[in-house]
């Protein structure tokens, strides 16, 4: 047994730090902040989640306002989906682009009215984001970190309606997923938005840092009956994975495209030109030399991120991501493989400790909510 | 909590000698550590092991650990049961979880090894940093 590695002193604190401590949490330090990893556990919080409900401070996340006439040109400029077929209160998923194809971060664009964007984006690349689209700025938008600004919380689980239902008179049963909505969530303004990082149902919601730990505490207490959880960084790495979502900085980054990272539907390329869309273009037209699969192990063991993988004796990629998930009890990961070995079926060996364990791609996502 | 007849490694292993033979498992300040097993990978009835060399591995979700072993010997028993089974190691570390028998080759290093007492205190040293 070795010991945990001591975690940092200097990193940057949530408005719900304390709040964390307090109940308890183990802490962690990611992408230069100090976060909860667990409460009772990652098995038992991802099980909450997919079963009843869960609730994650994700305040780490960044928050960007893109405004003014500029903003919807900026915007259609330096991301690869369409800006321009969001409505007002609708939310989309989006790649923010280099000129090489890449990605400089993964986002969710809001768009709050006509010329007022919110972008949410990951804790590590806020600064890296905020000063790409203002050196990208050439329509006079205005483009602001907003970041601190918000203390965002994640409501997740088949029964996150129905615990927030007591909290709120914001009808979240007309809010369809992708959509998002302002009202009040006990007694704070809030933005309360249907999306989420999990696979499952729920709501992702933005509001002033000052009321952070009285809303908190109001949630897990309206969520008891439901069996809530309070969750950490662990459960929710583990249930993107499981949902087949990619995480920034592993299975995607500057070096990878939305092509070969399996996300062609965010790249519209009939918009018109956008930063990387020849490159996007050139690869849409001649096909993807790697492409980024899931795979699971069919030999025990568990691959984690950065595990060489063999077909045969060529190595032929690496694990971006990869774990064990608590609800299907196995052992999975992502990997980019060469386009001719990227098919559902072929097998691959993972490299585990110096040993080499099999197994086999298959298609993502590896679990899907069950249909009401 | 902690067995006195056991003895304990700052690798958080503890031991049972008797006789010329040794049962080794990881403490219960390590499986709080790791959270739930999943996996664990031991060495097999034959193998060598040699005192703070790694000898086999315990994953949880989060995290791998390597399970280093407090003795010198060859391996003459392992728990296949854990295989299967790799909650008991967080239901009962000091028991049911015990990881293998080994036949010491020399005795076991007991001026590096803990009392119960004293891995108490260390742990609580450990948690004090």
């Amino acid at each position: 047994m070795a010991n945990t590695p001591a975690q940092s002193v200097a990193s940057r604190k949530t408005a719900l730090n304390s709040t964390h401590r307090k109940m308890g949490a183990r802490m962690v330090e990611f992408g230069g902040w100090d976060m909860p990893l667990e409460y009772s556990g990652i098995v038992p919080e991802h099980m909450a989640v997919r079963t009843r409900a869960g609730l994650f401070d994700v305040s780490h996340m960044g928050e960007i306002e893109v405004e003014g006439k500029g903003a919807l040109p900026l915007l259609q400029k330096v991301t690869c989906n369409d800006a321009s077929r969001l409505q007002d209160n609708q939310a989309q998923y989006s790649g923010l682009m280099n000129p090489q194809g890449g990605f400089v971060d993964d986002l969710l664009v809001h768009k709050i009215a006509d010329q007022r964007y919110l972008l949410c984006v990951n804790a590590s690349r806020r600064e890296a984001d905020f000063g790409w689209i203002t050196k990208q700025n050439d329509t006079g938008a205005r483009v602001r970190n907003v970041s601190d600004d918000y203390t965002q919380l994640a409501v997740q689980g088949p029964r996150s309606k129905a615990v927030l239902e007591r909290l709120t008179a914001v009808d979240l049963g007309a809010l369809k997923y992708y959509w998002f909505t302002h009202g009040e969530v006990c007694g704070v303004q809030s933005l309360v938005a249907r999306t989420g990082y999990t696979g499952e149902d729920g709501f992702e919601l933005y509001l002033p840092p000052s009321e952070s730990e009285r809303v908190w505490n109001e949630i897990l207490e309206a969520g008891k009956a439901e069996g809530i959880l309070p969750c950490g960084l662990g459960a929710r790495n583990t249930l993107r994975l499981e949902a087949g979502m990619h995480l920034y900085g592993h299975d995607i980054d500057e070096e990878t495209t939305p092509l070969e990272a399996n996300l062609r539907w965010i790249s519209k390329l009939e918009k018109g030109p956008f930063l990387g869309s020849e490159v996007l273009a050139r690869q849409a037209q001649e096909g993807v030399k790697r492409r980024l699969v899931g795979f699971q192990m069919t030999d025990r063991g568990i691959a984690r991120d950065e595990a060489p993988v063999w077909v045969e004796d060529r190595q032929v990629g690496k694990v971006t991501s990869g774990s064990y998930t608590p609800y299907l009890k196995r052992s999975i990961g992502l990997a980019y493989l060469p386009s001719e070995l990227a098919s559902p079926g072929q097998r691959i060996l993972i490299e585990i400790r110096g040993k080499r364990a099999a197994a086999e791609v298959v298609s993502t996502p590896f679990y899907r909510k069950p249909k009401n | 909590m902690y067995p006195a007849q056991f003895r304990y490694s700052e690798e958080h292993e503890w031991l049972q000698v008797e006789d010329n033979s040794a049962t080794v498992g990881i403490t219960d300040h390590a499986q709080k550590e790791l959270g739930d097993v999943v996996f664990v990978e031991l060495p097999k009835v034959g193998d060598k092991v040699e005192a703070g060399q790694a000898c086999g591995t315990v994953e949880s979700v989060k995290a791998v650990s390597e399970i280093y072993s407090p003795v010198s010997g060859e391996v003459k028993e392992v728990n296949t049961a854990l295989a299967e089974t790799p909650e008991w190691i967080n239901q009962d570390p000091h028991g049911k979880a015990w990881m293998m028998k080994v036949a010491l080759s020399a005795p076991a290093p007991l001026d590096r090894l803990m009392t119960a007492e004293q891995y108490e205190e260390y742990l609580r040293k450990e948690s004090a940093e």
